[in-house]
């Protein structure tokens, strides 16, 4: 740990990707993402990496794509209007499994809404704005410091899993000033993607080996010629309109997700070994829940905090253990009730589940939070 | 209810960092500064600069703005709490110290103002009857920046120089680092006397 600075969290999406080894990005800018854009454009010459900035944000996504296929860990930045932009690409980044980060400072809409307020309103928009059955991770910090250290993992997640990775901020967090200590490089755990020594495999470029939840990599345009398709493909990387193969493979896709849970899954408990009410929330929002169970604690009510760190997959195995120790959980989020939907779903009657939101562009205070909490 | 506060952070060994700390509420160690002006004013450089004194005094700090889409001439609000414990919710909620540069911003938030909270106007402002301060300064900040210091823009680091000399928050070396980190290049002379300027516009 070196010396203490003063960051903003959009700032520490780009130092942490370029520790994680981001060497391209390409975007267009936004609020509240566009630092991420600016801070790229400085930084990513400076070691040896490209920033472009694209005509828009679809192109943008296909350039990130792009790059990542010839074999350079790639990401690009917008909020909830661009980040709709983004999903058709982002479905191709998915069936081709092109490892690549996408990072959304959420803000209020729909649409173009309110371009300066804090929103979380795009939790299903991650999970399921590209159509079709496809596998999501989506990281959610609530810190700068946060912000570091899982950008990092984002890129090390996406690269082992070979599926984009999307970063799921909010304006609270992107546009908060904090002061961070920047680990030593030497202690951050880097992972590359398996990269493929084509002659051992037949020259399939998907070809899966036994054990293995992915194919090995080969950098687009470094001497062996493949194919890359958003069809349903073999293992030949040709299209094919054979039951069978397209359903194994789409198995396979959401499995390598799925089936690695407990390698994937991170989320924190703050109080809860004792708690009678649970606030789960996520991102920016859980800085006022945390304020507020401490209230609420020296009021005497034994609350607690439940945030998954993994929006997606939602850590559902751990939250429904919890459901069954408390006797209330209060859901907060900046929207109108979305990562609601999947604690309802995990915890169905276990116990009780309150929500407090927001949609106005305002940001929930500890005392809006504490006012559910005390409730009952 | 020591023993019930500790937190647990499970599968997030890259987050550990981070934990929050369960505050000590004997202590009032929380600074909650509101400064408030005209987009353009460098309202949010200077709470970032004396975010950046925080750390330099090795405190915690949590620094945000809100703002319209325009860059300039809009209303703007920039906070910035100074804590010596792990800063939980990041936005100011009950101001311990607010400033205003423009009569709009001061009519838009002086009525959310306690009577503990102290209060720096720039002294052109009219102080409208809702406001409850037991202790407002009024000083000639935006008047000073450009008869004494030369320059405008340098308006919002006389106004760091006086809150500073109103809230002692940091120390004079401290927060002369803290300007020179985020002032441009060339402009260090300017600002180190805009500083100054700032710091005797309070009278001790």
């Amino acid at each position: 740990m070196g010396k203490t600075v003063l960051m903003q969290g959009n700032e520490a999406v780009v130092e942490g990707a370029i520790a994680a080894g981001m060497r391209f990005y390409a975007g267009y800018p936004i609020t509240p993402s566009t630092e991420i854009a600016e801070q790229s454009a400085v930084r990513l010459p400076q070691v040896g990496g490209k920033f472009i900035q694209m005509e828009d944000e679809i192109s943008s996504m296909a350039a990130t794509i792009g790059a990542s296929a010839a074999g350079v860990k790639a990401m690009t930045a917008s909020s909830g209007p661009g980040f709709s932009l983004k999903q058709e690409n982002l479905g191709y980044a998915c069936i081709t499994e092109i490892p690549c980060v996408v990072v959304d400072v959420q803000r209020s809409g729909p649409s173009t809404g309110l371009p300066t307020s804090p929103s979380q309103a795009d939790v299903m928009q991650a999970k399921w704005g590209t159509h079709g059955d496809h596998p999501v991770i989506a990281l959610s910090p609530s810190s700068v410091r946060e912000t570091y250290d899982l950008i990092i993992r984002a890129f090390n997640l996406s690269e082992k899993y070979r599926t984009p990775v999307i970063f799921l901020m909010d304006e609270i967090v992107g546009h908060l000033r904090e002061g961070i200590e920047i680990p030593d490089p030497k202690d951050i755990e880097i992972i590359n993607r398996p990269v493929k020594k084509f002659a051992k495999q037949n020259g399939l470029p998907y070809h899966v080996e036994e054990g293995e939840w992915v194919p090995t990599m080969l950098p687009f345009g470094k001497g062996q010629r493949y194919h890359i398709t958003g069809l349903a493909h073999s293992e030949s990387g040709f299209p094919t309109n054979d039951n069978a193969t397209a359903g194994k493979l789409v198995r396979r896709l959401i499995d390598k997700v799925e089936k690695n849970l407990d390698d994937i899954v991170t989320y924190e408990e703050v109080m809860c070994e004792d708690a009678d009410v649970a606030v789960v929330c996520f991102g920016g929002t859980a800085r006022a829940a945390q304020s507020a169970i401490e209230q609420a604690r020296e009021k005497g009510i034994k609350a607690g905090m439940f945030r998954p760190i993994t929006v997606w997959p939602f850590p559902g195995k751990q939250l429904e253990a919890l459901s069954k120790k408390v006797k209330r959980i209060v859901v907060a989020e900046h929207n109108d009730g979305q990562m609601l939907l999947e604690v309802q779903r995990v915890v169905k009657n276990n116990c009780k589940v309150d929500f407090v939101g927001k949609i106005d562009g305002s940001v929930l205070t500890p005392p809006v939070i504490l006012s559910k909490i005390e409730e009952e | 209810m020591s023993e019930a506060k500790k937190t647990t952070t499970k599968k997030a060994a890259a987050t550990k960092a981070t934990t929050v700390k369960v505050a000590d509420a004997n202590k009032k160690t929380k600074m909650e500064i509101r400064l408030t002006g005209s987009g353009g004013q460098g309202v949010i450089l200077a709470t970032i600069i004396l975010a950046e004194a925080g750390i330099e005094a090795g405190k915690h700090v949590a620094q945000s703005q809100a703002y319209g889409p325009e860059a300039r001439g809009g209303s703007c609000k920039a906070e910035v709490i100074i804590d010596e414990k792990p800063i939980g919710f990041t936005k100011v909620e009950k101001p311990t110290f607010f400033m205003a540069l423009t009569q709009k911003a001061l009519n838009q938030y002086a009525p959310g103002l306690s009577k503990s909270c102290i209060v720096l106007l720039d002294d052109t402002l009219e102080t409208p009857e809702c406001l409850l301060s037991n202790k407002v300064y009024k000083a000639p900040i935006l008047e000073s920046a450009v008869k004494e210091v030369g320059k405008a823009m340098t308006a919002n680091i006389v106004a760091v120089g006086a809150i500073n000399a109103i809230l002692n928050l940091v120390s004079d070396e401290e927060l002369h680092r803290a300007v020179m980190s985020h002032v441009p290049k060339g402009t260090e002379e300017l600002n180190e006397k805009a500083l100054q300027v700032g710091m005797k516009l309070i009278k001790k």
